[in-house]
């Protein structure tokens, strides 16, 4: 009778489970006994649970269970922190034959719910794995745990004189798996190219608790398949990812950065012209910030440039950065840009600032890292981060706008501001939405409208974001049936039982 | 010092080119200074300084007749005396020595800026920064001031000058809060933090400061001598930190407190 009604209750949960996730295979909750077993082989500074025999409190887990911007939510019951990549493959080898779902976690600071559960799955958080294993100053081959701190491996190999091929606002939290993981873009890829082509192996536990050791530090491998492609942007579906062999790039004798205030946006095109003709390799970012991106940053404190008078009548602002070998040289060039740019008639540009000391340096670009930050302070955000033509930069966000005005949503108690900022360079707009709180009906009236206005210009619904839990729905808008149907069963034959990061990526 | 006749200001900005605050400061292996092959910008209490002759100018208009910003370093200090010109000086004086030179030190740095006070028609107020981020010596201005027989205000946080009155008030700060001065010109004022927050130049007084004329000088032309006085015999790193530990109780706290001599 008793057992009759344990299976009853089971019964009763997958049910509801079901309701959620149509297509998924039934997963296990993990249960006392599993702890038991992680326990035999996990220190037990490694396993948070708010299960016996650990029991610690719901709220130890809770910044894992949640995303930095308070928007998606797990019920997890169970943290690992595994401290190596046997411990790694023994938990994901129990979790395969007991069909226990796994979450990998690295900072936990990505944008589309990618990182935390969607159910009860257990959380694998690489947060303890974090030697640098690796580095020849020579190739600059840098080889690391998955869970190394971007800004802890930027400061390791500029002792070196290296620099990461990446840089993105969460550096002092994001994790160099989580990197990979999500094939995150950020500042540097104008200069340095993608992760796609930075990274030179991996080492992987396969979700039934195979390594698979891919940790080459060559940069020219053509024999068979190149299975690391693979696990670059697949969010923890295909396996875990423990190890990461990059390569890093000498670092820039010198840097400089400017700030342009721009009267109009059509300006922007032949000024990312005009910049790349004049810097050609010394060019390292090109920043675009939009009027509102602007002056939320400056609102929130984050980081100064113009003052008042300089930045009145500008529509947008770009940040520009040069990266180069001699002082002189790019100053020169740069020298040489400013003055073409302030002289043409009529001028691309009205004013600017160029940064004339380190400190300079940094608060300039904080103006543009610090967007996101400020448009979490100013309220509950909806980020769409889109592939575009450059030109259309501007109508994506007017259109936007013009949506949410015709429902009626644009004002104090809706959408508070429509902005957009990103890297004109690589053809990529981050458009925010920010509102006084996440709803139902702004939602409706941004989904899948946004969706579609990214289709109707042939762009990609995720650009650097990755689509976690937030644009499984929408994958379609930019993948083919046939490439979706690959996907799955490339999923299928890594991951027969469905245990790696459900819910995410493929529905 | 000189005041002007007509009823006009002409302001005197000295300014420094130090190591960026930014960076972290290395000893050099021979351990007779530090490694100099990083960074440099200006002193950010000199910035403040020419950031105040340029908002007395926007707020006096025309009565500040000039303002002019004099560096004592090498070559590369041009650059400095550049960000100060983009930032709205007028024009520079750069007084130069070789690259290789010790560090002047501070009573020979006001030396040279009495010189200069001498050497220019008209001076009636010298802004300066309070100290240098480099050796934090705090000196230079009250020594200046004494030199000249000009009255001084250290560590201001709030400046004005009234023209036809011939006065400057000063609000400084001292220990336990601020005292207000009134100085008459021609005077010394050196700067705290709080007095502004210095501009950033922007690109078109970027370009025009290129064509703002600088004066090359040498401390022979001044009749200064720059060579320092103290002699440095070696210089090292501060101790490193160790961490500390964690106690269980009140009585080994108070165990350990004395065995470290605490009583």
């Amino acid at each position: 009778m008793l057992c009759s009604r344990a299976t009853a209750r089971h019964l009763a949960r997958y049910a509801k489970r079901w309701q959620h996730t149509s297509a998924r295979p039934a997963l296990n909750s993990v249960t006392p006994d599993d702890i038991a077993h992680f326990a035999q082989f996990l220190p037990q500074n490694a396993i948070l649970s708010t299960l016996s025999p650990v029991s610690v409190a719901p709220a130890e887990i809770e910044q894992y269970n949640s995303d930095w911007m308070g928007k998606y939510r797990g019920k997890s019951t169970t943290v690992l922190r595994p401290h190596t990549t046997e411990q790694v493959s023994k938990i994901l080898k129990w979790c395969h034959e007991r069909r226990i779902g796994v979450v990998p976690q690295g900072g936990n600071t990505g944008l589309v719910g990618g990182s935390v559960p969607i159910e009860d799955e257990l959380i694998l958080s690489l947060g303890n794995m974090s030697k640098v294993r690796s580095f020849d100053p020579v190739s600059g081959a840098l080889v690391a745990d998955a869970g190394c701190i971007l800004e802890a491996l930027t400061e390791h190999i500029a002792t070196h004189d290296h620099i990461m091929p990446l840089d993105l606002g969460a550096k002092g939290s994001c994790q160099i798996g989580g990197n990979v993981s999500t094939n995150a873009g950020g500042l540097r890829l104008l200069r340095y190219g993608s992760l796609h082509g930075s990274v030179l192996g991996l080492e992987v536990v396969l979700p039934d608790g195979t390594i698979l050791d891919n940790l080459s530090t060559l940069r020219k491998d053509n024999t068979g398949y190149d299975l690391k492609q693979l696990f670059i942007g697949a969010e923890g579906t295909l396996g875990v990812v423990t190890g990461v062999s990059i390569l890093t790039s000498a670092a820039p004798r010198a840097v400089n950065n400017v700030i342009l205030a721009l009267p109009r946006f059509e300006n922007v095109l032949p000024l990312f012209k005009s910049t790349r003709r004049h810097l050609s390799e010394i060019l390292s970012a090109f920043e675009f910030i939009d009027r509102t991106a602007y002056e939320l940053a400056v609102k929130h404190g984050q980081g100064k440039g113009l003052t008042n008078e300089e930045s009145e009548g500008a529509e947008c602002f770009v940040l520009l950065e040069t990266s180069g070998g001699s002082k002189e040289h790019d100053e020169e060039k740069l020298n040489a840009l400013l003055e073409t740019l302030l002289e043409s008639d009529p001028p691309l540009i009205n004013t600017g600032v160029l940064s004339q000391s380190p400190t300079q340096f940094a608060s300039l670009w904080r103006l543009r890292e610090g967007v996101t930050e400020a448009v979490s302070k100013e309220g509950k955000a909806y980020k769409y981060d889109i592939s575009i033509p450059l030109a259309s930069f501007k109508d994506v966000v007017d259109a936007t706008k013009e949506q949410l005005r015709k429902k009626g949503l644009l004002h104090e108690n809706a959408v508070k501001h429509v902005l957009g900022y990103g890297h004109v360079g690589d053809g990529n707009l981050h458009l925010n939405i920010v509102a006084a709180a996440y709803t139902q009906e702004i939602e409706a009236a941004l989904e899948p409208f946004v969706y579609e206005l990214v289709s109707s210009y042939k762009g990609s619904i995720s650009a650097e974001h990755g689509i976690g839990a937030m644009k499984t729905h929408a994958i379609h808008y930019s993948k083919s049936a046939v490439a979706v149907d690959v996907m799955k069963r490339i999923k299928h034959l890594f991951d027969p039982h469905g245990i790696m990061n459900p819910g995410k990526v493929l529905e | 010092m000189r005041p002007t006749t007509a009823r006009l200001l002409n302001i005197l900005v000295p300014v420094k080119r130090c190591v960026d605050y930014a960076v972290k400061i290395r000893v050099n292996a021979q351990q007779t200074g530090i490694d100099a092959n990083v960074k440099h910008s200006m002193n950010p209490f000199d910035e403040i300084a020419v950031e105040e002759a340029v908002r007395l100018r926007e707020r006096l208009k025309d009565k500040v007749k000039s303002i002019t910003v004099v560096t004592i370093g090498p070559a590369k200090a041009a650059e400095t005396l550049r960000t100060a010109l983009a930032m709205g000086a007028d024009s520079g004086i750069h007084i130069e020595v070789p690259e290789s030179a010790p560090a002047p030190e501070p009573l020979g740095v006001a030396r040279a800026l009495r010189a200069v006070v001498e050497r220019r028609r008209e001076t009636d107020l010298v802004i300066m920064g309070k100290q240098a981020i480099d050796d934090d010596l705090g000196q230079t201005g009250q020594m200046l001031a004494a030199l000249l027989g000009a009255a001084q205000a250290t560590c201001a946080s709030a400046l004005e000058v009234d023209v036809e009155k011939r006065v400057a008030r000063v609000r400084t700060e001292i220990d336990g809060g601020a005292q207000e001065l009134v100085c008459t010109l021609p005077a010394v004022v050196t700067t705290d933090l709080r007095l502004n927050e210095p501009r950033y130049a922007s690109l078109p007084n970027i370009m025009k400061a290129k064509k703002k004329p600088i004066e090359k000088l040498t401390p022979a032309d001044l009749g200064v001598d720059l060579t320092p006085v103290l002699e440095t015999i070696k210089v090292t790193e501060p101790p490193k930190r160790v961490g500390g530990g964690k106690v269980s109780s009140v009585d080994e706290l108070v165990g350990r407190l004395k065995e470290a001599g605490f009583t």
